[in-house]
């Protein structure tokens, strides 16, 4: 697992299956640099989104620190973070 | 100042969507059977009335799909049909001239029992975050405020059965005190195992497996309800408004009344007859003027003889046709009452009063029990009855605009 890293597919994936799509949101784009509130997640659904990340990678995230996280690649970036210094 | 009804959508199990209930009620066709969202064998109970043919993804969003419980997709779907039905486009009002109230009986149960589950057998960590609302039974009119952009007053009237009627009226009272658009009614849903727990404890659920025997009100065999899921959401507009902006007008909000049970066996009599007679006070309206009444029907001998014995005292013995048209859906929860509002709103537009199906009235009743068959009748005033468990009593009275 010491190599093990988030991308932005598996974010896709999990924002998916945690909190949907809004109407008229394409993620299958570039949305890297997206603010999530622009993209239609609210905090409540990047902490059901942080807490399927915490389960399917057994990462611990700090709420603060996640919610901090504006946009899809600072938050990666965060998790990549944390995964690297569990390794 | 009148509060008129100027959209309406239903959703029941004979039939999702307004006309086709409507049709399928006046045919007297049920919506009643063994239940199929979860294996019955091992209830003591295993007859509902389910929603046949709702796919949430073809009307909501994705995002909303993860968050809210089948009772709330249903609000938000009919809240849709209902403004459609009104006429009314988001914008036609400013944020807070419009407003939400409705009613709940239990809430988000199944998403509620989905995240317990996950809770208990996988941990803490597996509980959706949208558990934090979506259980609870403020979320549909939460969703609906959110959806539609309702920032004027707002609301949630738990009292059981009677609820749908208690919200109707809530939403009159904010017309009344200056707010011209309110969003209101009532569609409940807990069809779900930890739900069906819920409901077998009240007592007075049916145990028959015969969707045509088991829900019989004012018949000297009833033997308790059958529960069922729906309701109906209407647009209720302050009327002069609704009629300067050209509205279809569905019937008027006339007169409501409630009254709370006495302690039982405490000596005093039970206070139906009280919320009746306000709710007819209240619209200024004589007995002999009213059309129909849609029953409550608990078909529980000793409620059914409190009904009966109030209309009775009101109208005279087998003064007034009545009816019950829930012997086809069961009864809805707090979306008991606003379905029959709407049923009612149905009749006076088709001057026709539905059916009770499956009864053979008792009468020592002295009821004019509408059985069978619907009946041509001019309907131009009917009151509608609701009780919830614990002492509920409401009524209200719509007639033609």
């Amino acid at each position: 697992m010491a190599d093990t890293r988030v991308t932005v597919e598996d974010l896709k994936r999990i924002l998916l299956d945690a909190a949907g799509a809004d109407e008229g949101i394409d993620l299958s784009g570039d949305i890297n640099d997206t603010p999530f509130d622009q993209l239609g997640y609210d905090s409540l659904a990047l902490l059901e989104t942080s807490s399927r990340i915490q389960r399917e990678y057994g990462v611990e995230l700090d709420d603060d620190a996640f919610l901090a996280a504006r946009t899809p690649e600072a938050l990666i970036e965060a998790v990549n973070e944390r995964l690297a210094a569990h390794a | 100042m009148s509060t008129v009804v100027t959209g309406m959508a239903v959703a029941a199990p004979n039939g999702l969507g307004t006309e086709d209930f409507w049709t399928a009620t006046l045919a007297g066709r049920t919506g009643l059977g063994r239940i199929t969202r979860f294996v019955p064998d091992s209830y003591p109970a295993r007859l509902a009335g389910e929603i046949k043919g709702f796919e949430p993804g073809q009307h909501l969003p994705g995002r909303m799909l993860t968050q809210t419980d089948h009772v709330t997709r249903l609000n938000l779907v009919l809240s849709d049909w209902a403004f459609a039905d009104a006429g009314v486009k988001p914008d036609d009002h400013s944020d807070f001239d419009k407003g939400v109230v409705t009613a709940s009986s239990a809430g988000g149960y199944e998403f509620g029992e989905r995240e317990l589950r996950n809770m208990w057998s996988k941990g803490g960590q597996y509980v959706s975050a949208y558990q934090s609302f979506a259980w609870f039974y403020a979320v549909n009119s939460g969703q609906l405020s959110i959806r539609h952009n309702l920032c004027g007053p707002s609301g949630v009237v738990v009292s059981d059965h009677a609820g749908g009627l208690d919200a109707l009226a809530q939403a009159r009272r904010q017309v009344r005190r200056g707010t011209p658009l309110m969003l209101s009614g009532a569609v409940d849903s807990s069809l779900c195992s930890w739900g069906w727990v819920a409901h077998l404890a009240g007592g007075r659920i049916s145990t028959s497996t015969d969707p045509v025997r088991a829900y019989r009100p004012f018949d000297a065999s009833a033997g308790g309800h059958v529960p069922g899921e729906g309701g109906a959401i209407l647009v209720l507009e302050e009327e002069r408004a609704a009629r300067e902006r050209g509205a279809r007008i569905h019937g008027e909000f006339a007169g409501y009344g409630t009254s709370f049970d006495p302690r039982p066996g405490g000596g005093r009599p039970p206070a139906l007859r009280r919320a009746v007679e306000s709710a007819l006070t209240d619209a200024g309206v004589a007995p002999a003027e009213v059309d129909v009444v849609f029953a409550d029907a608990a078909a529980v001998a000793d409620l059914d003889a409190v009904e009966a014995s109030a209309l009775r005292d009101v109208f005279g013995p087998g003064g007034v046709p009545v009816t019950a048209p829930k012997t086809m859906t069961g009864r809805l929860g707090s979306g008991t009452g606003a379905l029959d509002v709407a049923a009612a709103l149905l009749s006076i537009r088709d001057a026709v009063i539905p059916p009770t199906t499956n009864v053979t009235p008792d009468p020592a009743y002295g009821l004019d029990l509408v059985v069978g068959e619907p009946r041509r009748a001019p309907v131009r005033t009917a009151l509608v009855v609701a009780r919830g468990h614990g002492g509920f009593n409401s009524a209200v009275v719509v007639r033609a605009a």
